[in-house]
């Protein structure tokens, strides 16, 4: 149980995107790997196309949201999320962000077009699971510093099958989306 | 069963309610509040379970259909929002007095923030000014636990139980220990006594009597008893907390080190606060910081101004949800450790907006376009998002549109030109709380316009069905209510029924509803066509109308200000409107809105 595994992550875009889908994808996996978790999500009138937030903490903590400067890593749906949410990230935190060219941070960032992915993969709506699978791909450099997410790629397959379990062809196309996102190389 | 499972808050109070035998639970959808009785009813199915859930017309409804079930002997609860908890106020109020048989919950959902409320109202308060137990959770695990004290609290003293879970609370999963469900074997049995369930003023004062009686008692429950978190920690100061408070507090303390210093007691009943613990902490410690949201309920309690530090004497926000960092900053106060001052710019994120294809959008454009000048009454619902196109100028509470509206025709009756006055309202809010308005404007024959806003559903709140859908919690198949016989058997003369997509046609109709309004008397327009979130047939699935943007576009922006739709975005560097495909809905409405009519069907 447990583990050592301590980690807090935020993930923002518009109302829409599927910001709720991929926070529920990470709890799920969370779960299966025997850590404890916590999220705190924006329901109602916010998700009208407004801004959606969402916390995700795996491991030992009791309160569902995450303080300023505490965040390890932002997966961030529109590039503007990154000025609004960057106070909750730690000096050494990573951004994943879905945009066409990388932002000047300060952080370690990286990017990736989703929007355009997605559209080309004839699944717009997927933009979400495009950038999910892009930083789990960074998750391999991961040794023993702050560099990606706290689960892998194999995981997240896992929950996938397991959400979607009697939707085949959701399922396909969601692992499709997830698999166009990690094999990009990152800009 | 008997493992752990990811579950938002407020799946995880379905559970528990279903895990202990809840028999009958009624609920009207409010955010944070409606993910229980969905939640419910989806697991009650999934297990054929024997339980009746159900969305009813409002609160007050809810509410007296789930206290009947208790009187009859059964384990039930109603759940809601804090606003809604005041339409429901009523019932709770006397139910308070006559008391319950089978365990009766009241679950009510608050929103500090406010994130999707008109208020930041403490139901604990509430809970208070009736006279009932209220336990506060701070967490979905917590909550689910709950469940259980409630109801046993509930039958050992006869009484109403509330729960008041946060948005935090709600909305936040966590991975949460499920267990099997309870038994359903209860039989109903109903056993007469007009002197409790009918009482006449003279029975109430005994009823308020022993009342009083069973809160003493309850003041001295040992399963609610404030718990001290923290054993070995000694201190001349300790800190009180309830709710998410209490789960911040503890990781805080924790990161400052604190944790084995300051005493922390989480208070898991607030009303009524147990007496040996008021008088053991007043005894015990010189300075006593309380945490908590979103009023001072605890405070008021401890009623000691000397040791006290709280929202009484402003060191604690008393507007406002109390964020973590906003506690890390009190504790440090509290404790006397040195503390950057965290400064947080908080960005301004996007504002919402209706959905592009919304049919609200469409209505609310003939709706400015039929009267340009006009006085816009509106409504609680996604419509609300109308003020961004200037068609709403007023939001109270859910009907008020209807009843503002009327307000507004009385007020300006002697002037020499009467402004149009048209309301808007959903159709869920109408069924709700505008029927008894309508049915006034008919007997004071006021002169206004209402367009019902009828897309089928109760979409702000993640589409629950509405008496009109005919289907239930669990998609069963139910009757429904015609609209349009609704309000004319509320006596209105003019009702006609449109497609708001059909611009031109619609237009022409508000426009002859309008003009009707300011002649003769109340005239409605029923505005229908389905929310676009949900639909599943495929005929509520319209043929696709793709636009495109012609070179007559001169970037004025007539259509960003006045149709606000996402999927109509303005390309800066070539100063013109133009259409983002991922958005676009195809409802074609666009193509009557532009004055040069640059946007064009492909």
């Amino acid at each position: 149980m447990g583990k050592s595994i301590n980690q807090q992550i935020v993930i923002s875009g518009v109302g829409g995107q599927g910001v709720l889908f991929i926070t529920r994808l990470l709890a799920e996996a969370a779960i299966m790997n025997g850590c404890q978790v916590f999220t705190s999500e924006t329901h109602g009138m916010a998700q009208r196309g407004g801004t959606v937030l969402s916390h995700i903490k795996v491991g030992d903590f009791s309160s569902p949201l995450i303080r300023p400067f505490q965040a390890d890593g932002l997966i961030a749906l529109k590039p503007e999320n990154i000025q609004q949410h960057s106070s909750f990230l730690k000096k050494k935190a990573w951004i994943f962000v879905n945009s066409g060219k990388k932002p000047d941070t300060g952080f370690d960032a990286h990017a990736i077009d989703a929007d355009a992915l997605s559209l080309k993969a004839g699944n717009p709506k997927a933009v979400n699971l495009v950038l999910l699978g892009f930083a789990l791909k960074r998750e391999k450099a991961r040794q023993g510093k702050n560099k990606g997410l706290f689960c892998t790629f194999e995981d997240i397959k896992r929950v996938l099958a397991v959400q979607l379990k009697g939707n085949k062809k959701m399922l396909d196309a969601s692992v499709r989306a997830l698999e166009t996102g990690y094999r990009v190389s990152a800009k | 069963m008997g493992r752990k499972k990811l579950m938002l808050g407020n799946e995880a109070i379905a559970q528990g309610l279903l895990e202990n035998g809840c028999a009958i639970a009624t609920s009207y959808p409010g955010t944070p509040a409606s993910e229980i009785l969905a939640s419910l009813a989806r697991i009650k199915e999934m297990n054929s379970l024997p339980v009746h859930s159900q969305w009813a017309v409002n609160e007050k409804v809810a509410f007296e259909i789930a206290y009947a079930g208790c009187m009859a002997g059964l384990r039930t609860a109603v759940s809601m929002k804090q606003v809604g908890l005041n339409v429901a106020s009523d019932p709770l109020m006397s139910a308070a007095y006559m008391g319950a048989k089978g365990g009766f919950i009241v679950i009510s959902a608050d929103d500090p923030g406010p994130h999707s409320s008109q208020t930041e109202q403490d139901s604990r308060l509430m809970a208070m000014m009736a006279k009932i137990p209220v336990l506060d959770p701070d967490s979905p695990a917590q909550a689910k636990e709950m469940i259980s004290i409630a109801y046993e609290l509930s039958e050992t003293f006869e009484i109403p139980v509330m729960l008041r879970p946060t948005t935090r609370v709600c909305h936040s999963r966590q991975d949460v220990q499920t267990k099997s469900f309870g038994s359903f074997e209860r039989k109903a049995d109903f056993k007469k006594d007009p002197a409790r369930w009918a009482a006449t003023p003279k029975f109430r004062f005994k009823l308020h009597t022993e009342l009083e009686k069973k809160l003493e008692k309850i003041a001295a429950f040992k399963k609610t008893t404030p718990v001290k978190l923290n054993k070995k920690a000694v201190s001349r100061k300790a800190v009180i907390v309830s709710g998410v408070a209490a789960a911040h507090s503890r990781e805080i303390m924790n990161a400052l080190g604190l944790w084995d210093k300051i005493p922390v007691f989480q208070v898991i009943q607030p009303y009524p606060l147990h007496r040996n613990f008021i008088s053991s902490v007043c005894k015990g410690y010189d300075e006593i910081l309380v945490i908590e949201e979103t009023m001072p309920v605890i405070e008021m309690q401890i009623a000691d101004s000397t040791r006290v530090r709280g929202k009484l004497n402003g060191f604690v926000s008393s507007v406002g949800e109390i964020l973590p960092e906003a506690i890390e900053q009190m504790l440090c106060d509290f404790a006397g450790l040195k503390a950057d001052k965290i400064t947080v710019q908080s960005q301004p994120g996007r504002r919402p907006t209706l959905c592009a294809g919304c049919p609200h959008r469409a209505s609310f454009f003939a709706i400015k376009k039929a009267a340009p000048k006009g006085i816009y009454t509106s409504d609680i619902g996604c419509y609300t998002l109308g003020l961004n196109l200037g068609a709403v100028d007023t939001v109270l509470c859910m009907g008020a549109a209807i009843s503002q509206a009327e307000g507004f025709y009385h007020a300006f009756k002697n002037e020499g030109k009467r402004p149009d006055i048209v309301a808007t309202i959903g159709d869920s809010t109408f069924f709700h709380a505008g029927i008894p308005a309508l049915i006034d404007t008919v007997v004071q024959n006021v002169h206004f316009t209402l367009v019902i806003l009828d897309n089928r559903t109760t979409a702000m709140t993640g589409n629950q069905p509405t008496p009109a859908s005919g289907f239930g919690a669990s998609g069963e198949t139910l009757e429904s209510v015609d609209i349009q016989a609704l309000v004319k058997g509320c006596g209105v003369k003019f009702c006609k029924t449109g497609d708001p997509y059909k611009s031109k046609e619609f237009i022409r109709l508000v426009k002859e509803a309008v003009l009707y309004a300011r002649d003769k008397g109340p005239a409605v327009v029923i505005a229908r066509h389905p929310c676009l979130i949900g639909r599943k047939s495929k005929e509520e699935k319209a043929k696709k109308i793709f636009v495109e943007i012609t070179d007559a576009c001169e970037g004025c922006e007539y259509c960003i200000r006045h149709f606000e739709c996402p999927a109509i975005i303005f390309d800066n560097d070539k100063k013109r409107a133009d259409i983002d495909p991922l958005l676009c809905s195809g409802c074609g409405v666009c193509v009557h809105v532009c004055p040069k009519k640059a946007i064009v069907m492909k």
